[in-house]
């Protein structure tokens, strides 16, 4: 029998990155919008997060039926009138159709297994999730509301950092979340913390890293700056798990990394532990 | 272009001083004469060439950094070194001196002369251990009752990999919340790059003052070229676009006064523009003097919590 080349032609050049969102980065599998919602957007083959909105994750967390959205109709401003290629409002107007959401955050009251508790939920869809006026105002009122009705607050945070737009206001909401969560503390209510991919720049250098019990999604990119810009400024070669979830969890940065089906459960278990109100 | 809400502001507290009659005597005619100057700058609006020129001078390489401040501002200045757990961080100073006769706790970001020192500061860009180490020396101040003044001077906090292993985002939010706690007053100055995180970690402050020719900013005008125009050559526009001037950052509330300097920029006289700092940072500090610890820490939250503009 003759030999038959059966090897693929592979060169050098990687694989085209998948183009379809529902396209699992790390083994390409392919999946409908039911199954991955299903899954809770976790890839059922190996395991890789996908990105979850947040009205999906307030669904998977909060008791049915019981989250009263609070602050759902605070926009943005434009107080630089910036204009980079296209106006900020511009930019604004466009996610707020593409979304649905007024701004990357969503905050409100819920129950999770019957015990009381403040949700604020960040969406990376809208503006990759950046934080500007909208996002510091809304955080700080969850902080005050979880204060009053004396419930932990917790947070779920996915962002690539301060929104440049607003310019120096939007560096202006690291302090203003940072007195926010202070206050929240002073009332004696904990804050608790998930990090969902990617949490870095300014939410990571405000709110995000204050919480009382800090978890992480597994392989969520959690850095103050991003890899890119860590090679570029330093030339230094960059560790495989440069700023994710697992390399903060090794050199102690957070307190767990929890797959997003055990989430709901270890927020219960935290709720019990520090005595949400039933 | 219609009145900001801050030139409103100013121009009420203007109106209510120049109608009070005159008991006040020295302090309240000074506080006329500065209100006044606020005023005017705000109407005189930064074109883009000044702003690009305060871009220029805040990152002169001859402009006074924090210990050139530190040697004509304080008296029997004791030098504090040391995170207490890692490293001593060259890129931040802390230390203990006196400011016109009251002992102060003194941080700041230090960029360094040479390229031998340079490199040991990192630029100014401070690691994790840097920010411990400000934290450690105000809480200390705290302790003691010493008022904190800090004075801001960093392009940025260090992006390496060891500074992301050790924490560098939680460290900056940490030290944020450090000085929302503190109970004695707290004065910064950016006094030349006030640049992203790396600036905020350690101005969070009862008075926040920015020298003439400072900038202050979400990020560098290179890295906002970078991300929205994908060329760093387009830093002008960009910086055009974000407005990291003083006067811009006055009008916003960001800061609460503007540090005068010599003509031509601080770097012209260290000696006059050191003198000028000196005299801005005692007048705040004389005014927070007799504010009761827990009513400063409720006044300077309620002042950060209000920055932003929404609908």
């Amino acid at each position: 029998m003759a030999n038959v080349d059966v090897s693929v032609q592979t060169g050098d050049q990687p694989a085209p990155p998948p183009k379809h969102p529902n396209t699992c980065p790390s083994c390409h599998s392919h999946y409908r919008d039911d199954e991955l919602d299903a899954a809770l957007r976790v890839c059922p083959q190996c395991g890789h997060h996908f990105p979850m909105r947040s009205r999906a994750r307030i669904a998977s967390l909060a008791d049915d039926g019981s989250f009263v959205e609070e602050a759902a109709d605070l926009h943005s401003e434009d107080p630089l009138a910036f204009f980079d290629l296209r106006p900020y409002t511009e930019r604004l107007a466009e996610a707020e159709v593409s979304t649905g959401l007024a701004d990357a955050i969503v905050i409100g009251q819920a129950t999770l297994d019957g015990r009381g508790c403040e949700l604020a939920i960040m969406d990376f869809s809208f503006m990759g999730g950046s934080m500007g006026s909208v996002v510091g105002e809304k955080l700080s009122r969850a902080c005050d509301s979880a204060a009053e009705r004396g419930v932990p607050l917790i947070s779920v945070t996915s962002s690539g950092g301060a929104r440049m737009q607003e310019g120096i206001l939007a560096l202006m909401q690291l302090p203003k979340t940072v007195c926010a969560v202070e206050d929240l503390r002073d009332s004696g209510q904990p804050l608790i913390n998930v990090m969902a991919h990617p949490t870095t720049g300014g939410v990571l250098a405000s709110f995000a890293t204050l919480g009382d019990v800090l978890l992480a999604e597994p392989g969520a990119l959690m850095s103050f700056a991003g890899p890119r810009v860590v090679q570029q400024i330093t030339r230094e070669k960059l560790p495989d798990d440069f700023g994710l979830a697992e390399q903060n969890l090794r050199f102690g940065n957070i307190d767990a990394i929890v797959p997003r089906p055990q989430l709901r459960e270890t927020l219960s278990t935290l709720l019990r532990l520090f005595d949400a109100p039933v | 272009m219609p009145p900001s809400e801050h030139e409103l502001r100013l121009r009420e507290r203007l109106g209510r001083l120049r109608s009070m009659p005159l008991l006040g005597g020295a302090k309240l005619s000074g506080d006329l004469l500065r209100f006044q100057k606020q005023l005017d700058r705000l109407q005189q609006e930064a074109t883009d060439e000044e702003i690009w020129r305060s871009v220029e001078l805040a990152r002169n390489d001859k402009r006074p950094y924090t210990l050139d401040y530190v040697e004509r501002l304080l008296d029997d200045w004791f030098e504090l070194h040391g995170d207490r757990g890692n490293a001593d961080d060259g890129a931040m100073v802390a230390g203990l001196g006196k400011l016109d006769g009251r002992t102060v706790a003194l941080v700041g970001q230090q960029k360094g002369r040479d390229i031998k020192e340079r490199a040991e500061r990192r630029f100014g860009m401070p690691n994790p251990e840097g920010y411990r180490k400000a934290m450690r020396v105000m809480e200390l101040a705290d302790r003691h009752g010493f008022p904190v003044v800090s004075l801001v001077d960093t392009p940025g906090a260090y992006p390496g990999v060891a500074a992301e292993q050790h924490g560098q985002g939680g460290t900056i939010a940490a030290s944020q919340a450090v000085m929302a706690r503190l109970a004695v007053p707290t004065v910064a100055c950016v006094i030349g790059e006030g640049g992203s995180g790396g600036a905020i970690a350690i101005a969070l402050a009862d008075r926040v003052l920015m020298q003439e020719n400072a900038i202050y900013s979400v990020i560098s005008p290179e890295g906002c070229a970078m991300i929205l125009w994908r060329d760093a050559g387009q830093a002008k526009k960009a910086a055009a676009a974000f407005k990291p001037d003083a006067v811009h950052c006055l009008e916003l509330g960001v800061v609460d006064g503007i540090v005068e300097e010599p003509e031509g920029g601080a770097h012209t006289d260290p000696d006059e523009a050191a003198r000028l700092l000196k005299e801005a940072i005692v007048e705040q500090l004389d005014e927070l003097a007799d504010v009761p610890g827990d009513e400063l820490r409720r006044l300077r939250r309620a002042k950060f919590r209000s920055l932003g503009v929404f609908a």
